[in-house]
C-alpha cells in the first residue's frame, strides 16, 4: 500500500470515527464542557457484579483521574511505583475492554501527594484527533489515537516550584488549538496556554499564590459568543482570551478551590459564597452578579446544571436550585462522602460515593428519587464519564464499563 | 581442508543435489550480506534519529523535530531496542522519556504481532550496570513480560544495584525470606537475613519494615547513619515573618556565619545556640530550642567534612518555606507552608569540596493558627543518587 493511499485511509477511518461518535465522545473531565452531562440514554439505574457490568479490567496502577472517551477509544491515566513516579497512559477498547495500547513515562517532577490522591489525578483532555495527559508531577503528554507520541513536557522544568505538595488535580482543558494548563499553587503559580500541536508555550499567566485543585472551564455556549477560559481561583476569577490568555474579564471574590465553575445557558455558576450565577457581557470587564445563595454551596463535588436545575453535593447532601433564581427547591440525603462529582443523562444524576456506592437519582420537580444503583466494593475518589450509552468509573485497581446491554449499548 | 575433501567427495556422488545446496548456500550468504549491509544503514539512521531525540529540549521549542525523529524511529524493528535502552545514558529526564516511550512503542507493537523481543541482548543491557538504571529497568519490564524467568533469576543479586527499582524488588524476596524463617523460628538466621535487607533498602516503607523486624528480634538500627541524616547544628533565631516577608528578606546568616555574632531578631538579641536532635529520622524541631512561635524565621548551620569532592544529592524534607545554601551558594528554596512533609520531599544536586563544607538552612514559620501548623522543622539528609547515605567524615556510628 503506498504511503498517499494509506494517508487517505487513515484520514478517512478518523473522519468516519469522528461522525460517527462526535456527539458521544467525553473529552475531558467531567465530558462536554465540564458540565458532566450526556444526551445519551438508556443507561442502567442499577448494577451488581452480574448484572450491567460490559467489562471490568485490571488497571496497573493508583489514579483518581476520570477516563475520557474518543469514539471506541477510553484513555485513562495511572501511576506506579513506590514515588508514584511512573506514569502511565492506557486506552481501552470501549466495546470490548481490550487493552489496545499503554505507554509510560517517568516522572520529571515531584511527586509528592496526600495520600488520598496520587499523581495520576488530573483527567486527561482530547481534541478528538489527539490525547493530552498531564499528572500532578507536571508532566505532560500528547499522543495521537495511535498511541504515537505527539511531545511531551516537563513543566517543573521552566516553573521550577510549580507544584504542591498535597498534589496537583486540575485538569487541562483544550480550547480551539490552545491546551489550557492550571499548575495553581502557594508558590510558582502559574496557568499555561500551549499550542495543542507542538506543545509549545504560547502564554505564562502569573495567578494567585494558593492552592487551586479546580479545573478551567469555557464561556461561549451560545451562538455568536467567542469561546473564553475561566480560570477561578481562592481570590478572584477571571475570563481569558484561549489563543493569547490576555483577561477579558474578572469577579473579584474568593472561589472555592476544589469544586469548579460550570457554565450553561451562557450563565457561569461559581462555588463563591455557596453559589453565585455570573453572567459576564460583551465590553464589560466586570460581570452581572445574577443571584447568590449560600445554602447552595459544594463541598468536593463540582455542581451539576441539568433540566433548569442546579445541583450540588455538601457532605452527603444532595441539592437542587433553580438555574435562574438559584432558590433551593429540594435536597436529599445520600450515602457516605463524595469526592467524585455528579453527571446526569436521561432525567437522572450518577453519583459514586468515595466507598464505591453508586447512587441514581431521578429529578423530579419537588424531590429526587433514589433508584436502584449499584456497589462496586472498592474506593473510588473519581468522577465517572459517560459516552456510547454506557457509564465508566475507575477505581485505583479497575476500570468498569457498566451499561444495560453486554457489548455496551 | 578436511571440509573442501568431503565436499569433492559428496559432488562425485551426488552431483545435482550437491549444487542445490551449493546454490543455496550463495544466495543466503547474498541475503545475509544484504540484511548485513541494510542493517548497518538502519543503525546509521537509528544513531541519526536517536541524537535528534536526546537534543530535545525542556521549553518544547524542538517537539516538531523530535516528533517526527520518534516517529521513524519506532517503524524500527525490536532488534534496535538495546542501542534505544543504551541512547538513556547520560540523557536528561525529558529526552529520556521520549526514548522510553519509543521503547514501549517498539516492544508493544513486535509482540502484538507475535514478533520476538531480543531476549539475550535485552538480558545482557540489564546486567550491564554502566547503563542508567532507567534504561536497564525498561529492559527488564519487558524482558520479564517474554520470559518468565527473569525476576527469579536476576533480581536476587541486585540487592545493591545502582537502580533503586531493582533494590526494592531484592529487598522485597528478602523480607519473605525473613519473614519465612520467624515462622520458623529460625531468628539468627533472620537477623542474618535482615540486615542484608538493610544494606540494600533505601526506601523508607522498607526500612520500617526491617527495623520494627530487627527490633523484634533484639536488634537496633543506627538510622541517622543509615539514611545519612544531618544530626548536629546550631540555630538562631528568631527573625520576622510577619506576612511572610521574612522568606525573601536576607537576615544577617545569610550574609556571615559567624557562630560568636549576635543580631537583633523579631524580639531582642538572637545568637547561635547547639541543638542535637535526637529523632530517628533526624527531625530539628526548631520549636524545641526556640519555642511555639508564629511568623517567623530561623536559620541552622551545620558543616560537612567531605573527604574528597564529589557530587551528592542533598535531600529535604519540610513542611515550612525553606531555602537551602551550601558554602554561601543558594541551592532552592521554597515558599509553601503547611501543605505536607516526607522524607526526601525535595532533591537537589550539590557538589561537596575537600574539607569543611557549611550548610545553612532557612526555615520560615507563617501566620496559620491550625492545630496541624505547629510544626517548624526539617530533615536534611546527604546522599547519592540511589539514596546510599554519605556521611560527613569522622561521623560516630550511634550505638
Amino acid at each position: 500500500m503506498n504511503t498517499s493511499f494509506s494517508t487517505v485511509l487513515r484520514v478517512w477511518g478518523v473522519a468516519v470515527t469522528l461522525f460517527l461518535f462526535t456527539g458521544a465522545d467525553w473529552l475531558r473531565f467531567r465530558g462536554p464542557n465540564g458540565s458532566g452531562v450526556s444526551v445519551d440514554q438508556g443507561l442502567p439505574v442499577g448494577w451488581s457484579e452480574t448484572e450491567n457490568i460490559a467489562w471490568k479490567v485490571d488497571l496497573p496502577g493508583r489514579g483518581v483521574s476520570s477516563p475520557i472517551i474518543i469514539g471506541d477509544r477510553v484513555v485513562l491515566t495511572c501511576c506506579t511505583g513506590f514515588r508514584q513516579d511512573r506514569l502511565h497512559v492506557i486506552c481501552f477498547h470501549a466495546k470490548t475492554g481490550e487493552k489496545l495500547w499503554e505507554r509510560q513515562l517517568w516522572a520529571t517532577g515531584r511527586t509528592m501527594t496526600h495520600p488520598a490522591i496520587c499523581t495520576a489525578t488530573p483527567t486527561a483532555a482530547s481534541d478528538g484527533k489527539r490525547i493530552f495527559a498531564y499528572f500532578s508531577t507536571n508532566d505532560l503528554v500528547c499522543f495521537d489515537l495511535e498511541g504515537n507520541l505527539l511531545w511531551l513536557r516537563g513543566l517543573l522544568n521552566e516553573y521550577p516550584n510549580a507544584s504542591n505538595s498535597l498534589g496537583l488535580a486540575s485538569s487541562p482543558t483544550v480550547v480551539g488549538e490552545t491546551l489550557v494548563v492550571p499548575i495553581e499553587n502557594d508558590s510558582q503559580s502559574v496557568t499555561v496556554g500551549l499550542a495543542a500541536d507542538t506543545g509549545t508555550t504560547r502564554w505564562k499567566l502569573d495567578r494567585p499564590k494558593l492552592a487551586n485543585w479546580a479545573s478551567p472551564v469555557v464561556l461561549g455556549d451560545q451562538p455568536g459568543q467567542l469561546p473564553q477560559v475561566v480560570l477561578q481561583s481562592g481570590s478572584r476569577l477571571t475570563v481569558h482570551e484561549p489563543a493569547s490568555g490576555r483577561e477579558l474579564g474578572v469577579y473579584a471574590s474568593g472561589c472555592a478551590s476544589q469544586p469548579s465553575s460550570v457554565v450553561g445557558d451562557g450563565v457561569l455558576y461559581v462555588p463563591s459564597g455557596g453559589l453565585t450565577a455570573l453572567r459576564f457581557t460583551p465590553g464589560s470587564k466586570e460581570p452581572d452578579l445574577l443571584w447568590q445563595n449560600n445554602r447552595l454551596g459544594a463541598s468536593t463535588a463540582t455542581p451539576l446544571l441539568y433540566r433548569g436545575k442546579v445541583f450540588t453535593v455538601n457532605g452527603s447532601i444532595l441539592k437542587a436550585g433553580d438555574m435562574k433564581t438559584g432558590k433551593l427547591l429540594w435536597q436529599l440525603r445520600l450515602k457516605g462522602s463524595f469526592s467524585g462529582s455528579p453527571i446526569a443523562s436521561d432525567g437522572r444524576i450518577y453519583l459514586f460515593n468515595e466507598s464505591g456506592l453508586g447512587q441514581v437519582i431521578e429529578i423530579g420537580e419537588d424531590r429526587g428519587r433514589r433508584l436502584k444503583g449499584g456497589e462496586l466494593g472498592e474506593k473510588i475518589l473519581s468522577s465517572p464519564s459517560m459516552a456510547g450509552g454506557a457509564l465508566y468509573i475507575r477505581s485505583d485497581a479497575h476500570l468498569w464499563k457498566i451499561s444495560s446491554t453486554a457489548t455496551g449499548g | 581442508m578436511a571440509g573442501v575433501r568431503w565436499g569433492v567427495f559428496l559432488a562425485s556422488f551426488y552431483p545435482e543435489e550437491f549444487m542445490m545446496i551449493l546454490r543455496g548456500a550463495v544466495a543466503g550468504l547474498v541475503l545475509f550480506g544484504i540484511l548485513l549491509s541494510g542493517s548497518a544503514v538502519r543503525s546509521a539512521e537509528v544513531s541519526t534519529l536517536l541524537s535528534s531525540i536526546r537534543g530535545v529540549v525542556s521549553d518544547g521549542s524542538g517537539n516538531q523535530v523530535a516528533a517526527r525523529s520518534w516517529r521513524e524511529l519506532v517503524t524500527q524493528d525490536a532488534t534496535h531496542l538495546p542501542a534505544i535502552l543504551a541512547a538513556l545514558d547520560g540523557a536528561k529526564p525529558l529526552p529520556a522519556n521520549w526514548l522510553c516511550l519509543a521503547v514501549d512503542t517498539i516492544a508493544e507493537r513486535t509482540v502484538a504481532r507475535g514478533g520476538s523481543l531480543p531476549v539475550k541482548r535485552l538480558e545482557t543491557f540489564v546486567l550491564d550496570t554502566a547503563h542508567a538504571p532507567r534504561g536497564r529497568r525498561l529492559a527488564f519490564e519487558w524482558l520479564s513480560r517474554v520470559d518468565a524467568t527473569a525476576a527469579d533469576r536476576l533480581i536476587p543479586k541486585m540487592l545493591l544495584d545502582p537502580g533503586v527499582e531493582f533494590r526494592r524488588d531484592a529487598v522485597a524476596r528478602l523480607l519473605l525470606e525473613g519473614a519465612d524463617l520467624i515462622a520458623k523460628d529460625q531468628k539468627p538466621a533472620a537477623v542474618a537475613v535482615y540486615r542484608r535487607a538493610l544494606e540494600g533498602a533505601r526506601d523508607n516503607d522498607q526500612v520500617g519494615t526491617i527495623v520494627d523486624k530487627l527490633k523484634s528480634l533484639g536488634e537496633q538500627v543506627d538510622l541517622p547513619r543509615h539514611f545519612g541524616f544531618l544530626m548536629d547544628w546550631r540555630v538562631i533565631g528568631a527573625f520576622d515573618n510577619t506576612g511572610r516577608k521574612g522568606f525573601a528578606t536576607e537576615f544577617p546568616p545569610e550574609r556571615e556565619l559567624n557562630r560568636k555574632a549576635e543580631y537583633e531578631g523579631k524580639e531582642g538579641q538572637v545568637h547561635w545556640q547547639d541543638y542535637t536532635t535526637k529523632d530517628p529520622y533526624g527531625m530539628v524541631d526548631l520549636n524545641q530550642p526556640l519555642g511555639k512561635l508564629k511568623q517567623t524565621v530561623a536559620y541552622a548551620w551545620t558543616d560537612f567534612h567531605s573527604e574528597a569532592a564529589q557530587q551528592v544529592e542533598f535531600r529535604l524534607g519540610c513542611k515550612n518555606a525553606w531555602k537551602v545554601w551550601l558554602n554561601g551558594e543558594l541551592l532552592f528554596g521554597r515558599d509553601e507552608y503547611h501543605r505536607g512533609m516526607r522524607l526526601d520531599q525535595y532533591r537537589m544536586k550539590a557538589t561537596l569540596q575537600p574539607g569543611a563544607n557549611q550548610i545553612l538552612v532557612k526555615a520560615c514559620q507563617n501566620e496559620q493558627t491550625e492545630s496541624w501548623t505547629v510544626e517548624w522543622q526539617f530533615q536534611l539528609r546527604v546522599c547519592d543518587a540511589t539514596g546510599t547515605a554519605i556521611l560527613s567524615a569522622g561521623a560516630p556510628p550511634k550505638p
